[in-house]
């Protein structure tokens, strides 16, 4: 009978994977509404009980795609893949006002190319902290500080070994979930309540699952300015990190 | 017919994947440059001429709106998939790099944004009367506002 029903879930996934979440967003809107009088945001409620369900499914299964290793919930893996992930981001830009991004557009392209920057720097500097001296090293895990895809293409252009890749992917993981909490909760602070300063903001940090989590619980609104400026930011990593931003460090590190 | 507004959908994700593919094999990278971000302004730009010409029903609307909807379950999903375990694992050299990007990038937004102007007024003091037609928020964006 159990194993009837596991394998039925199992054949079915995507489908339960929309009740499962369908699920998810009922109990985090409740307790946003019951618990933090709506301060704190469903949506930013459902990102963090989504996080926890993945450290759980990670921990359980030793796999790399959280909660979606676990054989019931493997429809998540779909449904939260880069395919309709991309889709519903596109969809979003429907109703944007053009002329919003054209006001932010020159700025957006500052914030692409200072975001990229200032995160590699940042990588740079914690790796020559914990007494990284290789330049290849080095340059693999401020990539990975870019975006955790930027950081093991470059590892690999560089040939880097496969631990230093694999910090350079935790190193991106983290951004990228440190973004999806710590938006909603600064974004008041840095004043993230319009189109101009969301398209900088997107720019700046530039993981694209962070971003559009982190925006999707501070002001649904926002995500497709965010967003657009986003999805430029890991090609543009991937186009300086192993190139231009390597030759620097090389030159600093003799 | 609600295929029509999925398709439309498809049809601008596949053309800015595409271009952004090429884009990325001119600069010789192996990886899509903003596809997606090309993709979102194609929408903006068909849909707005749709519209303005009155070619663009509700019944293909709503197979954007729908998935446009369906972006916030989408991310809660993604984000149950992403491998959380890895990113506290990989030791503190992975977790400082990591917070301090993201601190580094938050605190140079206001730079960036610089003065509250015109320009960059919140939302929710945006006047809607004055907006055009193909201006206003679609409804759906709102959902979980």
């Amino acid at each position: 009978m159990n194993d009837s029903i596991v394998s039925l879930v199992d054949k079915y996934h995507l489908i339960a994977a929309f009740a499962v979440i369908g699920l998810t967003m009922y109990i985090a809107y409740w307790l946003s509404r019951h618990l933090t009088a709506g301060r704190l945001h469903g949506s930013a409620i459902a990102i963090i009980i989504g996080l926890i369900l993945a450290y759980v499914g990670g921990i359980q299964t030793g796999g790399e795609d959280g909660l979606a290793d676990v054989t019931l919930f493997s429809g998540l893996g779909l449904m939260g893949g880069g395919m309709l992930r991309d889709l519903a981001i596109i969809a979003t830009a429907y109703g944007v006002r053009f002329q919003e991004v054209k006001k932010a557009g020159l700025r957006g392209v500052i914030a692409l190319f200072l975001g990229v920057l200032v995160s590699f720097v940042a990588g740079a500097v914690v790796a020559v902290g914990f007494g990284y001296t290789d330049p290849v090293d080095i340059t693999t895990i401020a990539a990975g500080a870019v975006t955790y895809i930027v950081g093991p293409v470059t590892g690999a252009t560089l040939g880097a070994s496969s631990e230093v890749i694999a910090l350079s992917i935790a190193a991106g993981l983290v951004k990228s979930i440190l973004t999806m909490i710590a938006t909603p909760m600064t974004a008041r602070l840095i004043g993230l309540d319009n189109p101009r300063s969301a398209m900088i903001f997107g720019g700046m940090i530039g993981t694209t699952s962070g971003v559009a989590a982190g925006l999707a619980a501070t002001d649904a609104r926002l995500v497709p300015y965010g967003a657009m400026t986003a999805t430029f930011y890991t090609g543009l990593g991937i186009l300086l990190a192993p190139t231009v931003l390597f030759l620097i460090v090389r030159g600093v590190m003799g | 017919m609600v295929i029509y507004g999925v398709a439309l959908l498809a049809g601008c994700m596949l053309v800015g994947l595409i271009i952004g593919d090429v884009l990325g094999q001119l600069l010789g990278i192996d990886a899509n440059l903003g596809g997606v971000g090309i993709a979102m302004l194609l929408l903006i730009f068909v849909t707005g001429y749709l519209k303005d010409r009155g070619k663009l029903p509700e019944t293909t609307e709503s197979g954007i709106n729908f998935w446009n909807a369906m972006y916030i379950p989408i991310v809660v999903a993604m984000a149950a998939s992403q491998n959380v375990a890895a990113a506290f694992s990989g030791g503190m050299v992975a977790i400082l790099a990591g917070v301090l990007a993201v601190a580094l990038g938050l605190v140079l937004v206001p730079v960036l944004t610089g003065k509250r102007t015109e320009d960059a007024r919140p939302l929710d003091a945006v006047p809607e009367q004055g907006l055009g037609k193909s201006d206003v928020p679609a409804g759906p964006t709102r959902i979980g506002h």
